[in-house]
């Protein structure tokens, strides 16, 4: 529920938690067991990467710096997502 | 035909031993009969969490060589008429089993009893398969801690592969203290990232100690500790009650604590 959501933000700024150590180990844990589970190594997630980043260059010329490809992690099931800020189409293909 | 079910976890010390124990015995208090199988051959422990360390006997392999009947193996509890445990050898290694005589072994108990609680050794070796060889269901239990958590994850998924879905999650070692310091996951917290349904949570305690000290499990104390209400808590889940889950945060439950609660969530 966003209103939920808005008001649960509103409440962390005006009361924020002391830095603690949970939301970190959160966060690593998640990280971690993200790739437990895709059982990816990190040789074939860069691999996967640049197979990837090869194929949307030839449609699109994009920001290579601003880049974000990670696995992630929602209940059991892992997700790959690769966000790609795209600067231009490359027009010269869709003309030919 | 009895329940099988193994307590397992994948990391060592997050107390599954002690959850074996204490779950035997209040199943046992409720009036079930149940058998308690030490999976972990060579470092068995489940006899001295129990007390009757003085009066094991023969072990399993015993009665795999055929050098005694499975009845002489078993150690009666004199407390509790209903609990039997079949210790594990000490002498031997994780190898000296297979699954398939694990098999035969529970296949055994569990015509006789209404539930055979397997203790599984750490790891995710031949021991833990072993283990989980004939098992239905599965309680797994973990600590609050990153290790602990993603071991548990690991199991998850090998139990899963090897057919067993009924899975419970068993949260211990919880310090309310901390988590509400924001110095150590929540239950919930962990549950979310396991993504399996909780069997229950106990809280980190001194009293557990006490008991291990002493051969007694919590759950035979006439005055239950939190940590023994814990166990028994779980054990009535098992049989199929309704059980709230104790809340760990009610010396915390000020005004500003609920709301944070309710707005961290």
């Amino acid at each position: 529920m966003p209103v939920l959501q808005a008001i649960r933000e509103l409440f962390e700024r005006w009361f924020p938690r002391s830095g603690g150590s949970r939301d970190e180990v959160k966060r690593r844990l998640q990280l971690v067991l993200a790739h437990d589970r895709a059982d990816l190594t990190p040789e074939m997630l860069e691999k996967m990467r640049q197979d990837i980043v090869e194929v949307i260059g030839r449609y699109v010329e994009f920001d290579a710096e601003g880049m974000e490809f990670s696995l992630e992690m929602d209940e059991r099931v892992t997700a790959l997502i690769a966000n790609v800020p795209i600067r231009r189409v490359r027009r010269e293909l869709l003309e030919s | 035909m009895g329940r099988v079910i193994v307590i397992t976890s994948g990391k060592g010390g997050v107390g599954k031993t002690t959850t074996t124990a204490n779950l035997g015995m209040a199943l046992a208090r409720m009036g079930r009969t149940v058998a308690l199988i030490d999976a972990d051959f060579g470092l068995r422990n489940l006899d001295l969490l129990l007390g009757l360390e003085n009066r094991v006997v023969y072990t399993a392999l015993d009665v795999l060589a055929g050098d005694c009947r499975l009845e002489q193996a078993l150690v009666r509890d004199k407390r509790q008429p209903n609990l039997a445990l079949l210790p594990a050898a000490q002498n031997r290694n994780k190898d000296a089993i297979t699954p398939e005589q694990m098999r035969h072994l529970a296949g055994l108990l569990s015509e006789k009893f209404d539930y055979v609680l397997i203790d599984c050794p750490a790891g995710i070796e031949a021991g833990f398969k072993n283990a989980i060889a004939p098992a239905q269901e599965a309680l797994l239990v973990t600590t609050p801690e990153i290790a602990a958590v993603r071991d548990a994850d690991r199991v998850i998924g090998l139990l899963e592969a090897h057919g067993i879905r009924k899975i419970g999650l068993i949260v211990n070692r919880i310090r309310p203290q901390m988590v509400q310091s924001n110095h150590m996951m929540s239950v919930s917290d962990v549950q979310e990232i396991l993504a399996i349904p909780l069997a229950g949570l106990v809280p980190d305690d001194e009293r557990v100690i006490i008991s291990t000290n002493r051969g007694e499990p919590l759950v035979l104390d006439t005055n239950l500790s939190l940590p023994g209400i814990a166990f028994q808590n779980i054990a009535r889940r098992l049989e199929g009650e309704k059980v709230p889950f104790l809340d760990l945060d009610a010396p915390y439950n000020t005004l500003m604590g609920r709301l944070r609660r309710f707005f961290s969530r």
